[in-house]
């Protein structure tokens, strides 16, 4: 359970991130949280020549409100954000899912971009960035790009992240007067999601949006829908997902948690 | 820029409970290790290594650190608390210690370090938790012996205590 060996960049400018990404391609990993990373590099799952630190980077550790969208810097640990006075107006759904994220004790340290980088399926935060139709800020040496959630999210732990590309945030659209809901069951709390999901009322009805089942978290947009023509998408959508038995749940129990738990949170936020 | 070449050790300073301290780490080197073999500094416990158990767990510039998820060179220049600092000298035990012990919050004690770390840097900041604070708080801890109603007993004693002797220096 020892890191296997590694050069280490603690990278005063972004320069010096993305020169470091543009030598070293898939042999190099950003640093930020640690707390997905560490742990990959401690069990040997993840072996990088090169490892960029880019936590000293004043530049990275911003959110701000523009207009109606809000960014959020790769630098920005999930605990900044939770303390951010602006979070339940500006983001009511990201308010309701941040502290089912890992411990308090993780919490601390781990970045909201880093969570999204690891991609795993039942994380929270790529279940939320997918939710609410968020961005990710992509840039190497010579260009940024910008990646819509559910472009960003190619399978479990997978990315459309280039090797030489740094996520240099997300944006995240200001939705005014969405109602969002959140449930997530898990063994423990805090730990990794059974199933997660997300609701939002809509301009043309409800978007709900599912972790801890498929490969990706997914969302679904519906119009204003009731009693069994609600129960019909939802057992559909439970079904396209997917799901499969592991030592945590069978396949079963899971479509039953969507369809439970969407229909509880879609009824919640169309009240 | 600073790069630390992967095959060397590379010279590590920063303040341990108010202390200045210098080691030698490669860059691989996790936060646990450098604390335990080359500083000494045995407080800090190593159980599941990959973030999960929180006994290794501690202070890094204010912030609640798995010192296995992090390393020696991350916190170069930082400032760093461990289970050695909580003690207000070395034959007397703080509030939360005194209370762990009337408790019997501890048995094997492999545990102890970090739910004290942890419980210190919160009840700091929220002096007067409820008993759902704390047994959320304790979700990032794994503890095999005592069951946790005896370490949610003692912290929550611990605030009490904290609170009261707090109120009487500020009424002055």
């Amino acid at each position: 359970m020892k890191p296997p060996a590694f050069d280490y960049l603690r990278a005063e400018s972004i320069g010096d991130v993305l020169d470091g990404l543009a030598q070293q391609g898939g042999d190099a990993r950003v640093l930020a949280g640690g707390q997905s990373l560490m742990a990959m590099l401690n069990m040997r799952l993840a072996k990088p020549k090169l490892l960029i630190d880019i936590m000293r980077l004043e530049e990275l550790r911003k959110i701000q409100r523009k207009g109606d969208t809000v960014i959020i810097g790769a630098g920005v640990r999930q605990a900044d954000l939770l303390a951010w006075p602006d979070l339940v107006d500006a983001l009511p759904l990201v308010a309701l899912a941040l502290p089912w994220v890992g411990h308090m004790q993780t919490r601390s340290r781990g970045t909201i971009c880093g969570s999204l980088a690891h991609a795993d399926p039942s994380a929270e935060m790529p279940l939320t960035l997918v939710a609410l139709g968020g961005e990710v800020l992509l840039r190497n040496a010579k260009r940024r790009r910008r990646v819509a959630a559910k472009d960003f999210f190619a399978g479990m732990m997978l990315t459309a992240r280039s090797d030489d590309e740094l996520i240099e945030g997300i944006s995240l659209p200001v939705i005014k007067g969405s109602r969002a809901a959140f449930r997530e069951v898990a063994r423990r709390h805090g730990d990794f999601a059974i199933v997660a999901c997300a609701a939002m009322k809509t301009s043309t009805g409800v978007r709900l949006a599912v972790g801890g089942v498929a490969d990706v978290p997914t969302a679904r947009d519906w119009p204003r829908l009731e009693g069994s023509a609600l129960d019909d998408a939802l057992n559909a959508f439970a079904y396209e997902l997917g799901a499969r038995d592991d030592v945590h749940a069978t396949a079963r129990y899971r479509r039953d948690l969507v369809r439970m738990i969407g229909r509880d949170l879609i009824g919640e936020v169309l009240q | 820029m600073t790069r630390l070449k992967a095959d060397a050790r590379h010279s590590v300073r920063f303040s341990l409970n108010g202390k200045l301290v210098e080691g030698e780490a490669e860059p691989r080197m996790l936060l646990s290790d450098f604390l335990r073999h080359q500083l000494g500094a045995t407080g800090t416990h190593v159980g599941c290594e990959h973030g999960v158990c929180g006994a290794c767990t501690i202070i890094v510039d204010g912030m609640l650190t798995r010192s296995c998820l992090t390393l020696a060179a991350q916190v170069e220049g930082c400032e760093l608390r461990t289970v050695e600092g909580l003690a207000p000298s070395a034959d007397r035990l703080g509030v939360l210690q005194q209370a762990f012990r009337r408790n019997h919050a501890l048995q094997c004690g492999f545990c102890t370090a970090g739910i004290l770390m942890s419980l210190d840097h919160y009840l700091a900041g929220n002096p007067t938790p409820t008993e759902a604070e704390i047994r959320d708080l304790l979700s990032g801890h794994i503890c095999r012996c005592t069951g946790y109603t005896p370490i949610i007993q003692a912290a929550l004693e611990a605030a009490a205590e904290l609170a009261s002797s707090k109120k009487e220096t500020s009424d002055a």
